[in-house]
């Protein structure tokens, strides 16, 4: 059977159990996806294709003997900032160098531990610090869509995947993988998901341990799936989801069945739309999409009403004061001693300095000296204070909304896929990627981003729904109607697959240098610190 | 707020990140850019209004007093660029 690797999780799961195909035909089907197409997309920045043989294997005995497990023998990518035991784990940053945990994150655990397959490390901003995936380390990731002509053909630039979270929306996208786990701090889930048209839901705070996922900004910092589909998001989330008293603000609260609240439908769900999110120079094209959202919501048959959340403008600088503060907070650990790169300085804080300047990327130092000037004596209440307050005024907008509304409905971006370079330079305008999903990480609340069309352009568009806390069935049910009404997009022409296929047993063994991205030694030219045992 | 040089090279020894002169010029304009963006927020009356200290209301969780992990020190300093039997080692801190 060809293209397993185009299959839904959902369809995957049907065929494996029907015995249909093997776990170990599927994860081959991936490793020659990846090989084929990885050089162009820079999705994967560490296939490991032998573990995934491995697991898959392990996978087969199991569905043999009747003892297959809720995702068994599922081939999903992992996002390099959830730590993976035995495997290096960058987050896309130079100063962990070739960190290698001796333990798994929780999430991952979750997933191996109900038989899904890991295929490799994704992608992603440095720290997770980022909207386009330009400030990785190894180079940025590449969408799969591209913008078409008015003749249909592909034209133009290549664009970006959106950010943090890069890499998995890319590999999703491009069928390198079924699934994929992310992380979501301003909007690296949704912002990505909306760009690449697939689903992203950044769950309730508290709902998936962080555990063993690299900190950026402690309070904001969510785990979540990108999915092909609405159904997969829902059946990844469940496994992801779990209480862990590893982590002292995962919630101790039942995880549901959220795949089967997906046959629940609309009816009488009340959804609310805020006017503040009608921002000045909204394209006609997302005012659009907002429209048919709603009209398709409604022809389900929930019901609409205007709402308002009045803080909702001071989000996005209150964000820029929060999330730096707590990530320099955070990445105060990378100091050249006890993991990671080390450059020899004249004494310890020289080597600090010199190492701490070397091993982060630009971004990641403005975001440091930022967090670190907010936080300085003399700063703190006026800045981390005051945004900690405006943090709740911003809680207290959705409160009120929620006795009214049951999900809110808004657009996920206020832009499609934009060109490398177009945002670079003005980290105010990247900011401005996050507007309409920052809120959602200040409230803690539970957001989805679901593909809802193609832009003039032809490359996708998202919409958001927000949901009250640890309400992510309603989501979902939400989610359903508007991807039953827009249809699933997916990329026509996979201009990144290049060359014949490798025969399936060369490929298992394959470690091309071209699927192996080097990280590009950015920062300084000193030499890293000399490794003794 | 307009962030000075001094003020870049003070914010950036207090991070234990060295900056270049370049790189300082660069900085001063990005910090002030960003900063005084951020101070629009002064337009909002919080003058009554609590900080968040967390999203979700819940109680701190606490757990009996006892050892539960350890005996691990070679995973520990598995990681680090330079070890000596289970020690860190760093440059010389006192002469």
């Amino acid at each position: 059977m060809s293209d397993l690797n185009k299959l839904t999780l959902a369809e995957a799961r049907e065929g494996l159990r029907r015995r249909e195909f093997s776990a170990t035909e599927l994860t081959q089907a991936f490793l020659h996806a990846i090989e084929a197409g990885n050089a162009a997309l820079n999705a994967y920045v560490l296939p490991t294709a032998e573990l995934a043989l491995a697991q898959a294997g392990e996978s087969d005995k199991r569905l043999k003997s009747g003892d297959a497990r809720t995702l068994e023998g599922l081939p999903l990518g992992n996002k390099d900032l959830f730590c993976t035991t035995g495997v290096r784990t960058t987050a896309c940053s130079q100063i962990l160098d070739d960190f290698t945990p001796t333990y798994e994150s929780t999430v991952g655990a979750n997933l191996w531990n109900a038989g899904a397959i890991m295929l490799g490390k994704l992608n992603c901003d440095e720290f997770a610090m980022g909207s386009s995936n330009e400030t990785s380390a190894f180079g940025p990731v590449v969408n799969p869509w591209r913008r078409q002509g008015k003749d249909g053909k592909l034209a133009g630039d290549k664009l970006v995947p959106g950010g943090s979270s890069g890499g998995s929306s890319a590999a999703v996208a491009a069928d390198l993988c079924l699934a994929a786990t992310a992380t979501d701090t301003g909007g690296s889930i949704r912002q990505p998901a909306a760009l690449t048209g697939t689903v992203g839901i950044k769950p309730t705070y508290g709902r998936c341990s962080r555990w063993g996922i690299v900190a950026f900004a402690s309070s904001l910092d969510q785990a979540g799936p990108l999915a092909k589909t609405v159904r997969d998001a829902a059946i990844m989330l469940k496994v992801m989801a779990s209480h862990d008293p590893k982590d002292s603000t995962s919630v101790d609260t039942p995880v549901p069945d959220y795949e089967a609240a997906l046959g629940q439908g609309v009816k009488g769900l009340r959804i609310g739309v805020p006017k503040e999110y009608r921002v000045e120079g909204m394209s006609p094209q997302i005012e659009k999409l907002w429209e048919d959202g709603i009209a398709w919501l409604k022809a389900a048959g929930a019901t609409i009403h205007d709402i308002s959340l009045p803080h909702t403008k001071y989000a996005l600088p209150a964000y820029y004061i929060v999330a730096p503060a707590e990530a320099s907070s955070n990445l105060a650990r990378y100091d050249g001693v006890r993991y990671g790169l080390r450059v020899p300085g004249k004494d310890l804080i020289d080597t600090y300095e010199a190492t701490r300047s070397a091993g982060f990327g630009k971004e990641v130092r403005r975001r440091i000296l930022i967090g670190t000037y907010v936080l300085s004596a003399g700063y703190y209440d006026a800045y981390y204070l005051k945004a900690q307050k405006v943090r709740t005024l911003i809680k207290r907008d959705f409160d009120e909304a929620w006795k009214s509304v049951d999900v809110v409905l808004t657009p996920t971006t206020p832009t499609p896929a934009f060109a490398f370079g177009e945002k670079l330079g003005d980290p105010i305008a990247m900011y401005l990627e996050d507007i309409f999903t920052v809120t959602v990480n200040m409230a803690g609340l539970p957001g989805i981003s679901v593909p809802a069309g193609l832009s003039g352009d032809g490359t996708p568009l998202g919409l958001q729904l927000i949901g009250k806390p640890f309400d992510e069935a309603t989501l979902f049910r939400a989610a359903q109607a508007v991807e039953d009404a827009a249809g699933r997009v997916t990329v026509k022409e996979r201009w990144w697959e290049t060359g014949e296929k490798p025969p399936a047993k060369k490929a298992a063994a394959a470690k091309s240098a071209a699927n192996k991205p080097e990280r590009k030694k950015g920062g300084g030219n000193k030499k890293p610190g000399s490794k003794r045992k | 707020m307009q962030v000075d040089e001094a003020t870049v090279r003070r914010i950036a020894r207090l991070a234990r990140i060295k900056v270049t002169d370049a790189e300082a010029k660069g900085l001063e304009k990005e910090l002030s850019g960003i900063l005084n963006w951020v101070e629009q927020l002064d337009e909002v009356d919080t003058s009554a209004v609590e900080p968040m200290t967390r999203v979700v209301p819940i109680e701190l969780k606490k757990r009996p007093d006892v050892v539960n992990d350890g005996d691990i020190a070679d995973d520990i300093v598995k990681n680090a660029p330079m070890v000596e039997d289970h020690y860190f080692v760093v440059p010389k801190v006192v002469e």
